[in-house]
């Protein structure tokens, strides 16, 4: 079928019980050119964009590059000939969408396929390993001996009279991941940010590459430790979709169970964090109390306390009993009332709402050019929620039962943030109290069986946005490529649009509200 | 600010045992005690994420939450490896953070400590193999510096840090 009435490329849907997917050829980087400018036309995102060595099946390089539609993705593949030792190229999809920028130069650093000019600055490659080495060539090898010295940076420089830059990291100040950013200010104003991303990268795409599924479902669940369970249903669903399984009712019930304790702990982190960032340490206190709670009901029930590993390709690794079950309402039950509470404690509170307000803004403008998608999105406006129904797109079981209710705020503001995460507290909590009163009887674990030269995407609706895991097997039935994908790529860049109106002490708190995740944009 | 304060009063000190954490409780008051008890002064922590899945840091930031404690002990974390006695350290150590590291501990004033914290930090297990040394990481933390304690897990809980924490105040 056609996605565009003018696009020649020619889409069928992936098989299976997941979010809708439609894979199709582009037969040369013109035809990939035009249909992005058909995507952005209709209000369209990019997902994700990665490329892979397929010369050991001599198949040359390859680009896969997925679009967010209404109706749901779009899985583009280009093929892109072998050119003896010159660097294959294909078209620079940034202009249209500028999402694409880092996820194009970490492509070069890893594959060595490039943009027809654009930005060629380095993204993941930071000096670790030659400018000329490969990680992801099928002949990379081991990696030359090489000195392991920092390389300099090309930053935008803001000149003008009083301009001066602030560099911060890459070890922070408090205990979070590391990065580096560029403030340009005059005074205390922000006049700019720049990111310089990349020192978490650990080679995961490469540990991926020839290992067994089970073994990449326990790498793909640590990409991002506070994303973990989506991460592993995306990767389980981009396994399934390749090898013909479908889960059972009973165990896509628990993993959307799972997911929702997943979101709901990270909420109540983030909230209390926001609280103490806003110097209310009440706040901090009361949230860390009830994720504790939270997260240690996960521990008895799942034996983790953040459920990594629970969710496996072919359903999940632990069931759950009637016991269990009740445990989680009755924690529903407690837990409900007292974040309401809090939540009237932070309306309530002049100097809380007074560093909140207008504070970090995007609007939905942005959000939609940057191609956002989770939590940060609906705050500005947008409705875009993988478990929700909107027209033209029915979302993939269980979700479609319960009427997913998404949170939006049109303020686009830290305070928009804010109220999204509660509301999306309040919504967890009634999808876990469903999911839990109508628990399918059934399997929990359906047996999968690797297809060699199969491949298949996976698409969750993450705490934070849009998980995506691209899986390929090889001939051998082991993984020739998987490539996960965290929202975080999409909405760092929004992070450097959200500073530029405040002041440089408001930065801690725009970046809370964000709370975007390094080790998922770096792999 | 009335409603905090009622807030405040009706939740009390939720530094007691959750109804089936008896042991645990007990365990933690005694280790508790005795991190006062050593030390006799305040430790300070200098965090460095050298790698991690962020994780780990989240166990971390639960040390401080109303039921572990931490700073009640005298322990704290700071923003410089200057203020540090100790470093305690996350993840198989990138390439890109290699340098970094070895800055923040030679940073870091004598006599230092410094604690691997994870599995990947640690270079253990299944998963420190899995994270083992590649194009992009250096393996484990004592790969790139001295390492006195390692606290495994994937990642460690927090009863597990402060023990580790401990047993590092002991070696002193
Ligand atoms: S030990 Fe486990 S939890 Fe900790 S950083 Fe490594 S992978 Fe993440």
């Amino acid at each position: 079928m056609f996605l565009f009435d003018d696009e020649p490329i020619d889409f069928t849907l992936q098989p299976g019980l997941a979010a809708p997917v439609w894979r199709g050829r582009a037969a040369d980087g013109d035809e990939l050119k035009d249909f992005a400018a058909a995507v952005q036309l209709a209000g369209g995102r990019l997902a994700a964009l990665w490329g892979s060595d397929c010369r050991a099946a001599g198949k040359g390089f390859r680009l896969d590059v997925v679009f967010g539609l209404n109706e749901g993705h779009a899985w583009v593949r280009l093929d892109l000939p072998e050119q003896g030792n010159e660097c294959p190229v294909y078209p620079d999809l940034s202009g249209r969408f500028p999402a694409a920028n880092r996820m194009q130069r970490a492509t070069r650093d890893l594959v060595g396929i490039a943009t027809e000019g654009g930005d060629q600055r380095p993204w993941l490659r930071h000096g670790g390993w030659p400018a000329d080495w490969y990680p992801l060539r099928h002949d990379a090898g081991e990696a030359p001996a090489f000195d392991n010295r920092p390389t300099d940076y090309d930053f935008v420089q803001v000149g003008g009279e009083g301009a001066h830059e602030i560099p911060v990291g890459p070890i922070h100040a408090g205990i979070i991941e590391p990065g580096h950013f560029r403030f340009s200010v005059i005074g205390e104003r922000l006049l700019r940010l720049e990111q310089r991303l990349g020192y978490q990268h650990k080679g995961v795409e490469r540990r991926l590459a020839g290992a067994d599924f089970s073994t990449g479902a326990k790498l793909v669940g640590r990409i991002s430790g506070d994303s973990t369970c989506a991460f592993a249903w995306a990767y389980a669903s981009a396994v399934e979709a390749a090898c013909g399984v479908e889960p059972s009712p009973r165990a896509l019930a628990l993993r959307a169970l799972i997911l929702e304790r997943e979101r709901i702990a990270n909420h109540l982190g983030d909230l209390g964090m926001l609280g103490n960032d806003a110097a209310f340490a009440f706040g901090l206190a009361q949230f860390f109390r009830l994720k504790e709670d939270w997260v240690r009901l996960n521990a008895q029930l799942f034996g983790h306390r953040f459920m990594m590993d629970s969710i496996v390709p072919g359903g999940v690794a632990q069931d759950l009993d009637a016991a269990a079950l009740a445990a989680i309402v009755a924690q529903c039950e407690a837990i409900g009332p007292a974040v309401k509470e809090l939540r009237r404690i932070y309306d309530e509170h002049a100097g809380l709402q007074d560093r909140f307000l207008t504070t970090g803004p995007i609007d939905a403008a942005l959000a939609r050019e940057l191609s956002l998608s989770g939590m940060a999105a609906r705050a500005t406006g947008l409705i875009l929620d993988g478990r929700a129904y909107r027209q033209g797109y029915t979302p993939p079981p269980p979700w479609a039962q319960f009427g997913v209710r998404p949170a939006t705020d049109e303020r686009g503001d830290v305070a928009a943030r804010v109220a999204v995460r509660f509301d999306e507290v309040f919504e967890s909590l009634r999808l876990l109290r469903l999911l839990a009163a109508g628990m399918p009887a059934g399997e929990i674990r359906r047996p999968v069986v690797p297809v060699a030269d199969a491949s298949g995407l996976g698409i969750v609706e993450g705490w934070r946005g849009e998980v995506l895991v691209g899986v390929r097997f090889g001939a051998d039935g082991r993984l020739a490529r998987v490539h996960p994908h965290d929202p975080s790529w999409q909405a760092w860049p929004a992070l450097e649009h959200a500073v530029m109106k405040d002041i440089v002490p408001d930065f801690p708190l725009i970046n809370k509200s964000f709370n975007l995740s390094y080790s998922g944009q770096d792999i | 600010m009335w409603s905090v304060l009622k807030h405040i009063l009706k939740t009390g000190v939720v530094s007691e045992p959750a109804p089936d954490a008896g042991d645990a409780k007990r365990e933690l008051d005694r280790l508790n005690d005795e991190i006062l008890r050593i030390l006799g002064r305040a430790l300070t922590i200098r965090e460095v994420d050298a790698g991690s899945c962020n994780a780990c840091e989240l166990e971390i930031h639960a040390l401080n939450n109303p039921y572990y404690n931490l700073e009640g002990s005298g322990i704290k974390f700071v923003a410089s490896p200057r203020h540090a006695d100790m470093l305690l350290v996350t993840g198989p150590v990138t390439k890109n953070m290699e340098n970094a590291v070895k800055i923040a501990y030679a940073c870091t004033p004598d006599p230092k400590l410094v604690v691997a914290v994870g599995d990947c930090g640690c270079g253990c297990g299944e998963i420190g193999q899995l994270f083992g040394p590649n194009y992009a990481t250096c393996g484990a933390v004592e790969n790139v510096i001295p390492v006195d304690v390692r606290i495994p897990g994937c990642p460690p809980t927090p009863l597990a840090l402060m023990q580790g924490i401990l047993a590092a105040v002991r070696t002193r």
